[in-house]
C-alpha cells in the first residue's frame, strides 16, 4: 500500500512537472516590463532596412533580430543609454531618429529654421513691395463723378 | 522677362538639388566601423562543424570578409566576380554565410563555385551585427592590424572591385 502510493505521488509529480518541460521555450516578450523598454527604445531607432519605419513598427527580419538584440541587452542590464550607444557604434547616428547635434548634423538640425526664416525675410520683402504698387490710385474729379454715378446706378 | 529670373533661378536650384540626390544611393549609409578594429568573432565553419574561424587568426594580413547568404538574391549576381577574384589568389576571402542554413548555403557553393578560402557561419545573425551588416552581400577590407579600412554594401562590381577595393588592398598589402 506504501509503495502504491509513493508510486501516486511520484506520478503526481511527473505529471506536474513534465508539462512545464513539454512548453516551448518561453520567450523573452513574456516578460512586460522588458518588452515595454524594448518598445521605447526601439521607437527612437531607424530600421535600417526599410529606412523610414522604426524599430519597432518594422517586420523586417533584421529588425526582428535587432529588437531581440535589444532585449537582450535590457536583460544585460543595460541602461537606454548604453544601448543607444550599442546601435550607433555598430549602424551610425542614421540608426538614430533623433541624432545628436554636432557639426554634421547642424544643417539637418538647423535647415527647417533656415528655410523659415527665408520663407519670413521673402514674405515681408513681397509684402513691401506689393503695398508700394497697390497705393491708392489718384483720381480726377471727372473720374470720381463717373465712379459715383456707376456706384449709384448699382443700387 | 526679369520677373521670371527669380522663379527661373529657384527652380534651376531646385533641379540641381533633386539631381545630385538622385545620383545618391539611400542604402548606402556610411559605416561607424571604418577605421575601427574589426569586432572579435569566433564561428564554426561551413565546411566542417569541428573546426572554427577565428578573426584573431587573421592578424598580420589583409583579408576581406563578405557576408553572403544562400537566400540573397544580389549575392548571386556578385557571386561570379568574387569567384573570379579568388583565382588571383590576392589576399583570403572569408566568407560570412549570414542567417542561412548549412545545407542551402553548401549547396550554393557547390553549384556556383566556392571563392572563399573559408566560410564561418553566422545563423543567428550576432555577428552581422555586430559588423553593422544591414543589407547583405557586404564586403569588408579589414587591414593587417585589423582595422576595417572599407565596407562595400551591395553586390561587388567588377568596377567596385577595379577602382576601389583592389587599389585599397595594395596599398594596404605594403
Amino acid at each position: 500500500m506504501k509503495f502504491c502510493r509513493a508510486v501516486f505521488f511520484l506520478l503526481l509529480l511527473v505529471s506536474g512537472v513534465m508539462p512545464a518541460f513539454s512548453g516551448e521555450a518561453v520567450p523573452l516578450a513574456a516578460d512586460e516590463a522588458v518588452e515595454k523598454r524594448m518598445l521605447f527604445i526601439s521607437e527612437e531607432l531607424r530600421c535600417l532596412v526599410c529606412q523610414n519605419e522604426n524599430l519597432a513598427a518594422s517586420r523586417a527580419d533584421l529588425a526582428n533580430d535587432l529588437r531581440r538584440e535589444i532585449r537582450s541587452l535590457i536583460a544585460a542590464g543595460k541602461t537606454d543609454q548604453e544601448i543607444l550607444d550599442f546601435m550607433v557604434a555598430r549602424y551610425g547616428d542614421f540608426v538614430r531618429y533623433r541624432p545628436p547635434v554636432k557639426p554634421t548634423t547642424w544643417l539637418l538640425w538647423g535647415g527647417p529654421f533656415l528655410l523659415m526664416a527665408g520663407g519670413l525675410v521673402t514674405l515681408v520683402w513681397l509684402l513691401r513691395r506689393r503695398r508700394h504698387r497697390v497705393a491708392a490710385p489718384e483720381l480726377s474729379d471727372d473720374q470720381r463723378v463717373l465712379a459715383a454715378s456707376l456706384l449709384d446706378k448699382t443700387d | 522677362m526679369k520677373r521670371f529670373a527669380l522663379p527661373l533661378i529657384a527652380f534651376a536650384v531646385l533641379v540641381a538639388f533633386l539631381a545630385v540626390g538622385l545620383t545618391l544611393d539611400p542604402r548606402d549609409v556610411p559605416s561607424p566601423l571604418i577605421g575601427k578594429p574589426a569586432p572579435d568573432f569566433t564561428l564554426r565553419q561551413l565546411d566542417d562543424p569541428t573546426k572554427h574561424f577565428a578573426s584573431a587568426d587573421m592578424k598580420g594580413r589583409v583579408w576581406l570578409l563578405n557576408v553572403w547568404a544562400s537566400w540573397c538574391v544580389s549575392c548571386r549576381e556578385e557571386h561570379p566576380v568574387l569567384v573570379e577574384f579568388a583565382k588571383t589568389g590576392r589576399v583570403p576571402i572569408i566568407g560570412l554565410d549570414y542567417k542561412d542554413q548549412d545545407a542551402d548555403g553548401k549547396a550554393w557553393l557547390t553549384s556556383l563555385g566556392n571563392p572563399y578560402t573559408l566560410v564561418a557561419v553566422d545563423s543567428d545573425g550576432r555577428v552581422g551585427i555586430d559588423f553593422g551588416v544591414y543589407g547583405v552581400p557586404e564586403t569588408y577590407v579589414i587591414d593587417k592590424l585589423g582595422i576595417i579600412r572599407m565596407k562595400h554594401t551591395g553586390p561587388v562590381t567588377p568596377d567596385a572591385l577595379a577602382r576601389k577595393i583592389l587599389p585599397l588592398i595594395e596599398s594596404l598589402s605594403r
